[in-house]
């Protein structure tokens, strides 16, 4: 039986505790008697019969009839699935979207529907590469569609091929990919690993065209969504999403959802020490990880990301459903809390964050210094339901080596957005105002989008908003380790220890600061009381 | 009293290129420059006066030839033994005993020179180009601070034709009107500028008196951006503040003009770019950036001296873009020029000044000027 969720206090008894650190880790020493860790829950017991599972979920679906009474000779049927911003790290294979869709196709091929496509729910994110496809499909999808221009991958700018399907009370457009628009049934296909994800935002975004999606991704929106990760009912992000979610239905094409959660299996070995409890570490864990963590300082950062990146997970599935979508992801979500959420009692003056290689808008590559900006504020500051962990005004804490690189073909409207925009403003409602539509509508990047692998020229900008809450929130944010130049030009403060971070951190909370530790990797979700 | 004497003496001069290779500015210490004691100079001719320098100016192309790195063809055009310097404001005497302030235009024309009638581009004022440069009754010399005859700045006492004087304004300090060369140059760069997008390449003395030229002068209504590259921190802040729109290090100006001019990108090519570039290093980086950057149909001016410089022109033919030189001024752009050191107060920009005896610092910190946090190094001749 897996262990729930843990808060640690940190005595003097307590081993230094696992910080990441991009390609690398460190393991530091919290102030005893007023610091505490606080650890997801252990893996859940992962679906043994997975095929069989989603077979099931197909065929008893909720608050929707079964898939195989949907499917009719002559249909046109619009398959959507989630790209790979998630799970990270990639999940081993065969991944889920693969299992499920071939279940699908099984029952599609039963009921001689031919007009199929696949279509890679994008929303503003890089196409993917074609090997990235394949292991989210597998060679037998890939080779049968891809080659007869039916499994493609989404396009925000093309607007020949996109339809409006509605407008909601508040002047919100909905505006989504024309296949989809057009089709008998939609089938989305999801993976489930943050509660943000899923739900009417699956199709909403991911099918939607930048015009819809920019009526909520907003500065403004995500300083009023809190948070973001832990708790939708207070999220001005999702409450804009339900009204178009709303539009969809009523005027929509006939949507079965399909969402599958995951535990938090989330490193192989050699890595295992990463899931685990540093006063629980073997000796051989503790070898391991200094092993590693030498041969990575050895490395060269390209060669340390590649390794990272090329990690395959087990990522074990815990449930599958299938049906109407607001009655589907009401049970994902049940399942991503049990997973994830961590009782944790009041909130403190500092929380350290260890930021990773990876977020998910950098699969296979850099973890440029806006992504540190968005995985620390964005995603990492908002796992909270109820309140943050930090207090209002507080100091958060984040190591990161913070280099001032970027992936040319992956982001390079984030290089711009560095050397242009963050030297002018870091204040994302201003940014949003002065800044955003002249990326949004630069022709350079939306010809690097629609046919290179890049994200959307926007798409700094909704990043840098991701984080929008947890910089109104923080009395001052602090990045340990990294390139002090580029920390300062992202709003921050530099320090070289975690050390000097707290010493620095005095200035804001004093000299005996109460301080959180999210223990990342492995996602949780503070209910912080 | 002493001057620098810059001599033909190969083996030193080699000494100075291996030097200055290795570290800008130390040609000085090695190469064929000395500091001697003064000798009166023969006045060419009648007309001629004595100037002596208060203060004199350390210069692009005088580090050029102090490191070993100017080009061959200036060979024709200098005679040896000279004393360098042409960045002049000093005094001349007047036959009723007081003396005149003036700053000195070192350009020997054909009227310095005593050729008469003078060539087609003197009588048209282009003293800058005349066509007989290496003629006459002077040594050759590109200019004063070239000729063996004329004397230099770097000394107490040069001689002047009457027509390269200007007087200074009794409101401007030395320290400013050592400036008004350099911003003579600038006035004569910036006067090719239309108001369309342009890119200064480098923020040294050059490319911010050229800024500082162009600001001064552009419609204030004007939309297209100015776009200066800025190395340092100390070039950046003045560049911001002498009017750049647009201040941003060498790398990042091919995504600067993109952004500004709304281009594509093929290769490293920009497909439009900016109407000027004004290349105010003139070294092969800079000029073959200057072609990345430029529009179809643009223009390339190099007004930093550039040496031997190799570069990859088949963007110039196939988008029919120029590249133009631009040398030195006429005798209006000095009268520009004071007007504008006052206006933008330019006097700033002299960083430090050095006595001539400690003409080694002298030359290594105007070498390394940027990254010591300066702009424009001089000699100051006043007290010794």
């Amino acid at each position: 039986m897996a262990r729930p969720g843990f808060v640690h206090d940190v005595d003097r008894s307590t081993p230094p505790v696992l910080f990441w650190r991009g390609e690398n880790f460190s393991l530091e020493k919290l102030p005893a008697g007023r610091s505490r860790v606080i650890y997801p829950p252990e893996p859940l017991e992962a679906i043994k019969d997975i095929d069989g599972a989603i077979r099931n979920a197909l065929v008893h679906p909720h608050d929707q009839d079964p898939l195989p009474a949907l499917l009719f000779a002559g249909m046109k049927l619009t398959i959507a699935f989630d790209d790979v911003s998630l799970p990270l790290p990639k999940m081993r294979r065969p991944d889920i979207r693969q299992r499920v869709i071939e279940a699908v196709l099984d029952l599609v091929a039963a009921a001689g529907v031919d007009d199929v496509h696949l279509i890679a729910a994008l929303g503003l994110h890089r196409r993917m590469h074609e090997y990235e496809l394949r292991h989210a499909l597998g060679d037998r999808i890939y080779d049968a569609f891809h080659p007869r221009g039916m499994l493609y991958q989404h396009d925000a700018e093309d607007y020949d091929n996109l339809s409006v399907i509605g407008t909601t009370p508040h002047g919100e457009i909905l505006e989504i990919n024309k296949r989809a628009a057009d089709s008998d049934l939609v089938i989305y296909v999801n993976i489930n690993s943050v509660t943000m994800d899923g739900g009417w935002k699956s199709l909403t975004t991911g099918l939607a065209s930048y015009k819809c999606l920019s009526y909520h991704h907003t500065g403004e929106t995500l300083q009023n969504t809190r948070s973001l990760m832990g708790d939708r009912e207070h999220s001005a992000l999702h409450t804009s999403i339900w009204r178009l979610g709303k539009v969809l239905r009523d005027h929509g094409p006939k949507v079965f959802q399909i969402e599958s959660t995951l535990n938090t299996d989330m490193f192989p070995e050699p890595y295992g020490f990463i899931n685990k409890r540093e006063w629980e570490w073997s000796a051989k864990d503790r070898a391991t990880y200094l092993g590693v963590s030498k041969g990575l300082s050895m490395m060269p950062t390209k060669m340390a990301r590649k390794m990272f990146h090329n990690i395959e997970s087990p990522h074990q599935m815990t449930s599958v459903q299938a049906g109407e979508t607001e009655a589907v992801h009401k049970i994902t979500l049940e399942w991503v809390h049990k997973q994830q959420l961590v009782s944790v009692e009041g909130q403190t003056d500092i929380l350290t964050l260890g930021i990773p290689f990876v977020s998910p808008y950098n699969p296979d590559g850099v973890m440029n210094p806006v992504l540190v900006m968005c995985m620390g504020l964005g995603y990492l500051f908002n796992m909270y339901r109820n309140k943050p962990l930090v207090r209002e005004g507080g100091v958060i804490i984040m190591t990161h080596p913070t280099y001032r690189d970027f992936n040319p073909v992956h982001h390079p409207s984030y290089i711009d957005f560095f050397e242009q925009v963050l030297p002018d403003t870091t204040d994302p409602v201003l940014m949003g105002k002065k800044w955003e539509k002249q990326f949004a509508e630069d022709e350079w990047y939306r010809h690097l989008y629609r046919t290179g692998n890049a994200y959307h020229g926007v798409h700094p900008f909704y990043a840098w908003y991701w984080g929008a809450h947890g910089q109104q929130h923080a009395g001052k944010v602090i990045i340990v380790g990294g390139d002090p130049p580029t920390v300062r030009r992202l709003g921050f403060t530099p320090a070289s220890t975690l050390d000097d971070a707290f010493e620095i951190a005095s200035d804001v909370v004093g000299r005996t600061p109460t301080i959180s530790h999210l223990h990342v990797p492995s996602l949780l979700v503070a209910d912080v009381q | 009293m002493s001057r620098l004497v810059f001599s033909r003496k190969p083996a030193r001069f080699a000494a100075a290129r291996l030097a200055g290779t290795l570290m800008p500015g130390r040609g000085a210490s090695v190469g064929p420059l000395s500091l001697e004691a003064d000798e009166t100079l023969t006045l060419p001719a009648a007309d001629w006066v004595r100037l002596r320098p208060r203060m004199a100016g350390i210069c692009g192309s005088d580090l050029a030839l102090v490191d070993g790195t100017a080009a061959a063809y200036f060979d024709p055009l200098v005679s040896y033994p000279f004393t360098p310097g042409h960045e002049v404001v000093g005094d001349v005497d007047n036959a009723d005993g007081s003396t005149r302030r003036v700053v000195l235009i070192p350009v020997l024309s054909c009227v310095t020179r005593g050729i008469s009638p003078v060539c087609h581009a003197c009588e048209h004022g282009h003293i800058h180009l005349c066509e007989r440069v290496a003629f006459g009754h002077l040594e050759p010399g590109l200019q004063t601070g070239f000729c063996a005859d004329t004397g230099g700045g770097w000394s107490h006492e040069l001689v002047a034709h009457p027509s390269q004087l200007v007087d200074v304004p009794v409101d401007l300090t030395d320290e400013a009107a050592v400036l008004v060369e350099p911003t003579a140059c600038a006035v004569h760069a910036a006067q090719r500028y239309t108001g369309d997008d342009t890119v200064i390449i480098g923020a040294g003395t050059l490319g911010l008196l050229t800024l500082a030229a162009i600001t001064a002068t552009r419609d204030a209504q004007r939309k297209a951006p100015l776009v200066v590259t800025a190395r340092y921190p100390e070039q950046r802040r003045m560049a911001r503040e002498l009017g750049a729109d647009i201040v941003c290090t060498t790398d990042e100006l091919p995504r600067r003009v993109r952004t500004a001019t709304s281009s594509l990108v093929f290769g490293d090519q920009l497909t439009c770019g900016a109407a000027r570039v004004i290349d105010c290093v003139g070294s092969s980086d800079s000029i073959q950036q200057a072609l990345q950057v430029v529009a179809p149909g643009g223009e390339v001016q190099v007004v930093g001296m550039p040496g031997n410089v190799s570069l990859e022109l088949t963007s110039l033919w196939h988008r029919e873009t120029a590249i133009r030189g631009c040398y030195a001024y006429n005798r209006p752009d000095f009268d520009t020029a004071i007007e504008l050191v006052r206006r933008c107060d330019l006097g700033r920009l002299v960083s430090a000044t050095y006595p001539l005896a400690d003409y080694t610092d002298a030359i290594a910190h105007a070498a390394q000027a940027g990254r010591r946090g300066a702009v424009k190094i001089a000699f100051d001749l006043r007290s010794t």
